[in-house]
């Protein structure tokens, strides 16, 4: 940085660049860095309180990645893998789930009611999902929930409409830990949908029944995620900067990939990256040299482990290329990976609903329950209509992808509704809570925070 | 069953013919009423007609407001797609032609509604064909129906009406009003019972009709009853007041007939929405439902916005119907529907005026037409504010007298 520049003052900490410092500026500044120094502490002056030990709830802190598995080759490349067929439709207008899909959704609610809620305050601030919580996950199936049957997974039909209403259950207990227990098994889903008969042999065994990894000959099941994002204003992810070229008969891959979950654990990604200018999916061991990883933590969905990851000069086979490369591959991700959001953003407004609706009963104001104003009532009711709303474009959407319809248009509704509509649906219910809903006192504040992500995030789970 | 929200594939075909009556016959009268205030659409008698035929040979499973009647049949367990949902799909179509005209259809009326709703078996048998609209505003009250001021009294064998009503749509072309009357002020809502009143019934008068902001196709007449007389037997339902039940008798019309208002919001905003499409596209603005919306140009994240809620409408809409059909108590679902579409068709046809600019303010384009005609379907049947405190209070548990 040119002294110029440290004298300005703008471009930095968030102020614009156009910002000048006058002489009370520079005083305040001054004061700033003392107060910064690590005199004060010396002095004892300060408490210490922070720790080397965490990993990602500080960005920046820089990391290798897990050196992983070493996954056993398997399976005929040149032969397509396994496919689930589409779900037949009757025709029939029908908001019923079938009694499989309701039995998962039963099961999923449980889980999400009595694992997950009582650990999102900690997983929140730990920017990491508990051991117990993701153990539990395994046992009820999740990663392999849109595996194909054959493979030993538990879809014998296209399971959009399974994927959407469990996410749902998962959110309405904590959309972070969601995140995070969904992240291998979009992973699983994209290899079920893409993976050439070698791809899937190779890699979808261990997130079937895991293979041994500890010392003691312990099995496990990966961590794996769906890496899209890119730290980039305005960012499109259809046109990603993340580059892989030609080399040898493999790629070489190069570009920063943000709020990638549970980066720090994954032992695969799949990674969206630029191949001849069209978008495609790269499936990338973790123990490839070149990757490295930094935390990434943001306002929410910290229970997911956000890590940023780096690819300098990362070589892959040529047999690293998932589904196409013309972009139609790519592009039908990012569509199912933004139903998947859209379904997260129902539960975890269904929970903000389901928050506020007791309280303003409770809450006393000028002698009565604040739910007898309309001013209240009415922010309730909206948030109720809404939310169906949301809820009934999704479930539209899923229910096409089951189906095997196009999709898109719908997809692009549902994301653009549920982006809209549950930010506000977090923005009112902190808003009703009034300065409690402001504390963490009350998990409002947090799903306001989570919400956030809806409209933003991409790739990192799959329906 | 699964979950499948694809318009229902047996009603498939009805939805593109009416369609294709809405574009070919709606359509091309639709400035001509709009312009003629109070003249009657005599190319409406046609396809009244048609309408009567197809229901007749039973093809046309609810073509129209007179469709929608909870059938009595025992429950076998299988999912419904039946006459409520069928009756929704084909209003939003022909709204998308014209709503004004949809309201003026002959035995298409609210009050035919009403009838499907709470007649008993041998009076659905005798008003059968009968066009019937709708008398339930006063001039002292609109929302609060529990207001109605005018009376009837039992005199042997028939009742004896004493009031005024506004707001009654085609009151004056229709062959009988269904006209809410108390027969005891006193004993409040419960006493609220429905008559159905015949055209041309000594007493009952047609003093006047308005000149309104839109639906201009469809009169709006102001009715008013001095001692007339109407036989017991034309009282719907059941003659006893009864404390108990309150005002569900009544209101249950409204849970039938919302998500029909609901339907013509939703196919008078299709109707814009699509012409906007079109007329962005000529000016070079394509609406892509892959990029996000921050992407695009202010016009086309705009429309994602619009189209996004039209979907969200129009799902309530038929979920509404779907529930109304499998016998499931819709009430809270039937406001959603129209809390959502009423406003969001407002917002549609408006914001598709100001995306045309001029095209769209001028009448050389059916645009600005359209977000006039859809102020009304935000008001009639229970405003938007209406709706919201249904809504609240069944969310939250709460008695009108907790939430007022």
């Amino acid at each position: 940085m040119s002294l110029l520049q440290i004298l300005k003052g703008g471009g930095r900490h968030g102020v614009p660049s156009t910002e000048n410092r006058d002489p009370i500026g520079f005083a305040v500044a001054g004061l700033n860095r003392l107060a910064q120094s690590d005199l004060l502490d010396k002095w004892g002056v300060r408490r210490q309180t922070e720790k080397g030990v965490f990993t990602v709830t500080r960005s920046g802190f820089k990391m290798a990645t897990n050196a992983g598995r070493s996954f056993k080759r398997a399976g005929n490349r040149s032969k397509a893998g396994v496919r689930v067929p589409s779900a037949t439709p009757k025709g029939i207008f029908d908001l019923t789930p079938s009694e499989d899909e309701q039995m998962l959704v039963d099961v999923v609610s449980e889980y999400a009611a009595e694992v997950l809620r009582p650990a999102a305050h900690d997983a929140d601030e730990a920017c990491t999902a508990p051991e117990e919580v993701l153990k539990a996950s395994l046992e009820i199936g999740l990663p392999i929930l849109g595996v194909p049957e054959a493979l030993g997974g538990i879809s014998e039909t296209r399971s959009a409409t399974a994927g959407t209403l469990v996410a749902e259950a998962l959110a309405k207990g904590d959309l972070g830990l969601a995140v995070s227990v969904l992240a291998p098994g979009a992973v699983a889903t994209a290899l079920g949908l893409w993976g050439t008969d070698e791809q899937q042999q190779t890699y979808l065994p261990p997130f079937v029944d895991g293979t041994a990894t500890g010392p003691g000959g312990e099995r496990s099941v990966p961590a794996a995620s769906l890496a899209l994002n890119e730290p980039t204003v305005l960012f499109d992810v259809l046109a990603p900067a993340t580059t892989a070229t030609r080399a040898g008969d493999g790629f070489v891959l190069n570009g920063v990939k943000s709020l990638v979950a549970r980066g720090s654990e994954a032992e695969l990604f799949v990674v969206g990256a630029s191949l001849d200018g069209s978008p495609t999916l790269f499936l990338v061991e973790s123990s490839a040299a070149g990757l490295s990883l930094e935390g990434d933590p943001g306002m929410g969905v910290r229970a997911a482990g956000m890590t940023r990851l780096v690819l300098a000069d990362v070589r892959v086979s040529a047999d690293a290329v998932l589904g196409a490369t013309d972009g139609t591959t790519y592009t039908e991700c990012v569509r199912l990976a933004r139903l998947g959001w859209c379904a997260l953003a129902l539960g975890t407004a269904q929970a903000v609903l389901d928050y506020v609706t007791p309280y303003v009963k409770e809450r006393q104001a000028f002698g009565e329950p604040i739910a007898h104003r309309q001013a209240v009532a009415f922010a309730v009711a909206n948030m109720a209509i809404e939310l169906q709303a949301m809820r009934l474009v999704t479930y539209k959407a899923a229910s096409r992808v089951a189906q095997g319809i196009d999709a898109s248009r719908e997809i692009g509704l549902a994301r653009k509704l549920c982006a809209d509509k549950a930010m506000q649906i977090g923005l009112d219910g902190v808003q009703l809570l009034g300065g409690h809903g402001f504390t963490k006192e009350h998990p409002v504040e947090r799903w306001y925070r989570d919400l956030r992500a809806i409209g933003i995030m991409e790739g990192t789970v799959l329906v | 069953m699964a979950i499948n929200l694809e318009d229902p594939k047996k009603f498939r075909p009805l939805r593109d013919q009416v369609h294709q009556v809405a574009m070919n016959m709606l359509r091309p009268i639709s400035r001509k009423y709009d312009k003629a205030e109070h003249a009657y659409p005599k190319e409406l008698d046609m396809l009244a007609a048609m309408a009567d035929g197809l229901a007749e040979s039973g093809a046309g499973e609810g073509a129209g407001a007179a469709g929608v009647r909870r059938e009595e049949s025992a429950d076998d367990g299988n999912v419904k797609n039946g006459s409520n949902l069928a009756s929704v799909m084909t209003i939003a179509e022909m709204c998308w032609g014209d709503v004004g005209l949809l309201l003026s259809m002959p035995r298409q009326g609210l009050g035919n509604s009403a009838i499907a709703s709470v007649a008993n078996e041998e009076q659905a048998e005798r008003f059968k064909g009968v066009w019937a609209s709708m008398a339930i505003t006063e001039p002292s009250f609109g929302s609060d129906s529990a207001q109605v001021g005018t009376t009837a009294v039992k005199d042997g064998d028939h009742y004896v009406l004493n009031g005024e009503k506004i707001f009654v749509t085609s009151g004056e072309r229709s062959d009988a009003v269904v006209v809410w009357a108390t027969l005891d002020k006193s004993l409040g809502r419960a006493a609220i019972k429905s008559f159905v009143v015949p055209k041309g019934t000594p007493g009952m008068k047609v003093e006047r009709l308005e000149h309104k902001l839109g639906i201009k196709a469809s009169d709006t007449a102001t009715i008013t009853f001095t001692d007339c007389r109407v036989p017991a037997e034309n009282l719907l339902g059941n003659p006893e007041v009864n404390t108990n039940e309150g005002f569900a008798g009544a209101m249950a019309t409204f849970d039938n007939t919302r998500p029909l208002v609901a339907a013509m919001a939703v196919g008078c905003a299709r109707a814009s929405l699509d012409l906007t499409r079109e007329l962005l596209a000529k000016a070079g603005v394509e609406v892509d439902y892959d990029r996000p919306a921050q992407l695009q140009s202010a016009a086309a994240a705009k429309f994602l916005q619009m189209e996004a809620d039209w979907e969200g409408a129009y799902l309530l809409t038929l979920q509404a119907a779907w529930m109304a059909d499998n016998r499931k108590p819709n009430s809270l679902e039937a406001s959603m529907a129209k809390a959502k579409a009423g406003r969001v068709g407002s917002d549609i046809t408006l914001s598709c005026v100001e995306l045309c600019s001029s095209v769209g303010y001028v009448e050389t384009e059916l645009l600005e037409k359209w977000s006039r005609d859809s102020k009304i379907l935000d008001i009639f049947e229970g405003t938007q504010q209406i709706q919201q405190l249904i809504v609240a209070r069944r969310v939250l548990g709460l008695s009108s007298a907790e939430l007022k």
